[in-house]
């Protein structure tokens, strides 16, 4: 072990070594205990009874409760500690959240009860809606789509059935910033549109002049995330949006970073056409490990008709979930992104908080959010090198000059981070500066846990600046596992357990 | 306010290592025309006790399903789900974190991802799956322009077998592309010939196993069919729980497995999120969609897990990806991939029994109401039902609902323009369903036809 310390059992205090599921199989072993079931009929199985066992361990309930705590011990999670991942809004997730989307009355519903069964749930919908309305200032919103990509793409694809719905269907062209995140060029793909990519200036913004030049009658669209990915606010966004409308064609604004001026900027201001909105970011929904997120996408007056089934419209009846374009004859939805009404669960915690925070609430968010970021800022740009002057919005970003002639990469600066406790910042990306350092500290985080950021990220600095290359390649030393080799893992995939291969 | 932990003296003090006025001058890039000069005149904070008291009155104002009588199912599935699983996944480790990019801190949920994964090959008979979609729907979506590129075709044939939503929305994602869905009509009586279209030019034939109006198939002949033609056969799942008993689409010669997961250990949420289910055979790994964990070894030698086959993905290959996704369904994922662990290979298959038995139940007590048959002469745990000429399903299920039983779903609800349809009710029965509830469903039936 990196510290010196072994044991007999490979455990290491409370870092205990868990194997997996398949291993701990004991055929007969339950964790439930159903009913007998009797003989099974097989006249209703079409002679397709499963012929063979699954394969699936059996385990009791104690050994499976353990399993996971165990699993869990070995995360970093926000309730860890310091999650500063730019780009991600790891922000503090309220409890109050999690009890509202487990009542009784909002978890236990199926999509396909009669409406007047769940009038409550739609109007937890609606009110969502409502919220997310006045603060883009936007006059419609599609609230389907499950994440931020798929927002993206439901922006798109909106604009793509506008464009086809006006005899504009060979506007295919949509310029795309180098700074963007690999989602944007990757949903324009899927609405079968070439990315053409517009260079940034030295001050970390859209070239707004190459951009102008690129703009032509069959550019669809721009996406333009805002604030940029560099952590800034395009300046001259009013103007990119004026000159992209004279065009005739439409802004998409990635909304990833909406965490920075919700309350402070309304979109609709900006001239934004579309943009998606991440409930898991701006909304503090908890990101699970990966998901599950929501992007509710709002949309112009232009582009509302064509948003995507189902939707929430009030009736003489109440609240009525149209599922069919059929019943609002004015619409012309381009489809339906998923099944069933969207994320609910994700909309009741995203509701919940909203109400929390209030309109005053949510404005010393965005406030606090880039106050955290510019102080980051503020008491590191002399040890590591910031890429841009000037403020910063809720992300600040660095880049690796710092680490110039020391042997230390960004990857190894971010590494001896977990050894101090802190969860690393995001490394190489946006992809526009050379070894990308991309912290964003979200409003949850208190001074002092900032000024204990601040302290470790000095020490580091000054430390690899010293001459300690060694020392942080070796880094993480005092996780479950230290560096794992991912050319390995990609080269030779092993990607499920085996029997007897796995060891 | 309770989630921001500056006080304003903090605030003054980071102003000044700044070097800033106030936090407006922080703003200095957003055009002034733009920027708002206060809180927007909306509802102000609340504390707990207000907003709880706001979301209970809107919950009361729901007929949850628990309360009620209820055979309810078309892709989501009310199952009961253990205790252990919400204590544990409220873990805030699990929780709190995100997409497992730094494996040394997330080996928690690169276990489980690798231990899903196994168990999603294994019980859809597959070799290798993914670390989740959002949901089967999309998964479908994703499924057909997999099969698209590795067949370097551009015809999708949808059979009528397939849920409405898997249909429109693999439709909606194949619209402005190159490849192009042939839609099959509903098919309530398992009539219709997949064998027969497929051609040269087919990527893929997607079915559902069991099929949204119940019928169970073997889809060994079409399976050979679309070998012969050098299309894909992909099978969409919509309850997994049917896995337990049923054989698997791996065994029937399936391509892509998909599915939704809701099933195990996610509980109806009005519908989301779920999670997608999505599984391959080992030689089109590379083309496959979203997250993948997998196992390699740490500088120490010891086992461990990372997300990897990375290449793929948007954040390396932009628009040549094989998805946009990114945010998946972790949490969801956890939640079924307990469920599945708790109920191991002995409760799994007794859990798929029971939720047959209980359709089969089901069957028996329709059989007391005259004029209503089921279509389907096999099912797993969920039928559709016609129940006359002159009857109209939808009309049926508000009459039941106005007395509080919650009797499926109206195939005229998919289906609006297809008049024939609108006698059709789908009916499931889970483990849930108690005999009374089914003796309140029947004798409510027969009140109302």
């Amino acid at each position: 072990m990196a510290d010196g310390v072994t044991t007999f059992s490979g455990n290491r205090g409370l870092a205990i070594e868990e194997p997996l599921i398949f291993e701990m199989n004991a055929p007969g072993r339950v964790a439930i205990d159903l009913p007998e079931p009797g003989p099974v009929d097989a006249d209703r199985l079409a002679g397709l009874r499963r012929a063979t066992p699954i394969g699936l361990p059996d385990l009791s309930e104690p050994q499976v409760v353990r399993h996971y705590t165990r699993l869990s011990q070995k995360n970093y999670g926000i309730d860890t500690g310091f999650y500063p991942l730019g780009s991600c809004t790891m922000k503090h997730n309220p409890r109050l959240s999690e009890k509202m989307a487990r009542l009784t009355g909002l978890a236990d519903l199926h999509p396909f009860q009669p409406q007047a069964t769940v009038q409550g749930a739609l109007e937890v919908i609606d009110q969502l809606a409502w919220w997310l309305k006045q603060l883009t200032g936007m006059p419609a919103v599609a609230m389907s789509p499950a994440a931020g990509a798929h927002g993206e793409w439901c922006g798109l694809m909106a604009i793509r059935a506008y464009h086809e719905d006006h005899g504009e269907g060979h506007r295919r062209r949509v310029l795309v910033p180098e700074s963007a995140h690999g989602t944007n060029p990757a949903s324009a793909a899927m609405c079968g549109f070439t990315v053409d990519p517009v260079p940034a200036d030295d001050q970390g913004r859209v070239d707004v002049a190459a951009l102008k030049a690129k703009l032509g009658p069959d550019v669809a669209c721009i996406m333009v995330t805002n604030p940029n990915t560099c952590g800034l606010f395009e300046r001259d966004i009013i103007d990119i949006a004026a000159a992209t409308h004279a065009a005739g064609a439409f802004f998409y604004c990635d909304g990833a970073n909406f965490n920075a001026i919700v309350g402070r900027v309304k979109i609709a201001d900006l001239g934004i056409d579309t943009m998606h909105i991440n409930l898991h970011k701006t909304f503090s929904t908890p990101h699970g490990g990966g998901g599950p997120g929501a992007g509710p996408t709002v949309l112009s007056e232009k582009l509302a008709p064509y948003a995507p089934l189902p939707f929430v419209v009030h009736g003489a009846g109440g609240l009525h979930l149209v599922e069919h374009a059929a019943e609002v004859p004015e619409s012309k939805p381009f489809g339906r992104v998923k099944g069933y009404h969207g994320q609910f669960g994700v909309f009741v915690r995203a509701l919940a908080y909203i109400q929390s925070m209030g309109a005053d609430g949510l404005r010393q968010a965005s406030t606090d959010a880039v106050l955290n970021a510019n102080y980051l800022l503020a008491e590191l740009k002399d040890v590591l090198s910031p890429s841009f002057d000037g403020p910063c919005m809720h992300e600040c970003l660095f880049d690796d000059r710092f680490l110039k002639d020391t042997g230390v990469t960004t990857l190894d600066f971010a590494k001896m981070l977990i050894d101090e406790g802190f969860h690393p910042m995001t490394m190489y990306f946006p992809l526009v500066v050379h070894g990308a350092l991309l912290m964003e500290p979200t409003e949850t985080e208190s001074k002092e846990t900032l000024d204990g950021f601040i302290a470790v990220i000095r020490a580091l600095a000054d430390k690899a600046k010293a001459g300690a290359a060694e020392e942080f390649k070796a880094a993480p030393r005092l996780t479950p596992r230290r560096r794992l080799d991912e050319t390995l893992a990609a080269r030779t995939p092993v990607l499920r357990w085996k029997p007897g291969a796995n060891s | 306010m309770r989630y921001l932990p500056h006080t304003e003296s903090d605030r003054r003090a980071m102003l000044a290592a700044i070097g800033a006025k106030d936090v407006e001058s922080l703003f200095v890039d957003v055009p002034a025309a733009a920027r708002l000069p206060g809180p927007l005149d909306l509802p102000k904070a609340q504390g707990e006790m207000e907003v709880e008291r706001a979301f209970q009155r809107m919950a009361m104002k729901n007929l949850s399903a628990g309360c009620a009588p209820f055979f309810i199912g078309a892709g989501i599935y009310r199952h009961h789900i253990p205790a252990a699983i919400d204590q544990l996944l409220t873990r805030g480790e699990f929780l709190t974190s995100y997409t497992p990019y730094q494996p040394e801190v997330s080996q928690g949920t690169l276990q489980y991802l690798f231990e899903f994964q196994t168990q999603v090959a294994l019980v859809t008979g597959m070799d290798v799956a993914n670390a989740s979609m959002y949901d089967g729907a999309t998964a479908c979506a994703e499924a057909a322009a997999m099969a698209c590129r590795v067949t370097k075709r551009k015809k999708v044939i949808l059979s009528g077998s397939l849920h409405p939503h898997y249909r429109s929305t693999t439709e909606t994602a194949l619209k402005y592309t190159d490849m192009a869905a042939e839609t099959l009509a509903p098919d309530p009586l398992a009539m219709e010939d997949l064998m027969g279209r497929v051609d040269s030019a087919t990527a893929c034939v997607m079915v559902q196993n069991p099929g949204f109006f119940g019928h169970v198939r073997d889809l060994a002949p079409l399976a050979a069919a679309c070998r012969e033609s050098g299309a894909l056969l992909v099978v969409a799942v919509a309850e997994p729980v049917s896995l337990g008993l049923i054989a698997p689409p791996g065994a029937m010669g399936a391509d892509i497995v998909v599915g939704e997961g809701q099933s195990l250990g996610v509980g109806l949420s009005f519908g989301g999120p779920g999670l997608g289910l999505f599984a391959t055979r080992d030689k089109y790994v590379r083309q496959m969609p979203g997250r993948l964990a997998g196992q390699t070894v740490d500088v120490d030698g010891k086992r461990g897990f990372v997300l990897t086959l990375s290449t793929r993905e948007q954040h390396i290959r932009r628009e040549k990806a094989t998805s946009n996704i990114c945010t998946n369904s972790g949490l969801c994922a956890l939640a079924f991939t307990m469920h599945l662990t708790m109920l191991g290979e002995t409760g799994f298959t007794r859990l798929a029994e029971l939720n047959h038995a209980a359709a089969v139940r089901l069957e028996g007590k329709l059989a007391r109401l005259k004029g209503v048959k089921v279509l389907p002469d096999s099912y797993f745990n969920e039928f559709a039902v016609h129940l006359g000429e002159d009857k109209d399903a939808a009309a049926v299920v508000d009459a039941l609902a106005a007395k509080g039983i919650l009797a499926g779903v109206p195939a005229s609800r998919f289906y609006p323009d297809w008049p024939e349809l609108h006698p059709v009710l789908i009916l499931a029965a889970t483990e849930t369903n108690t005999d009374a509830d089914m003796d309140a469903l029947v004798a409510a039936l027969q009140g109302v036809l």
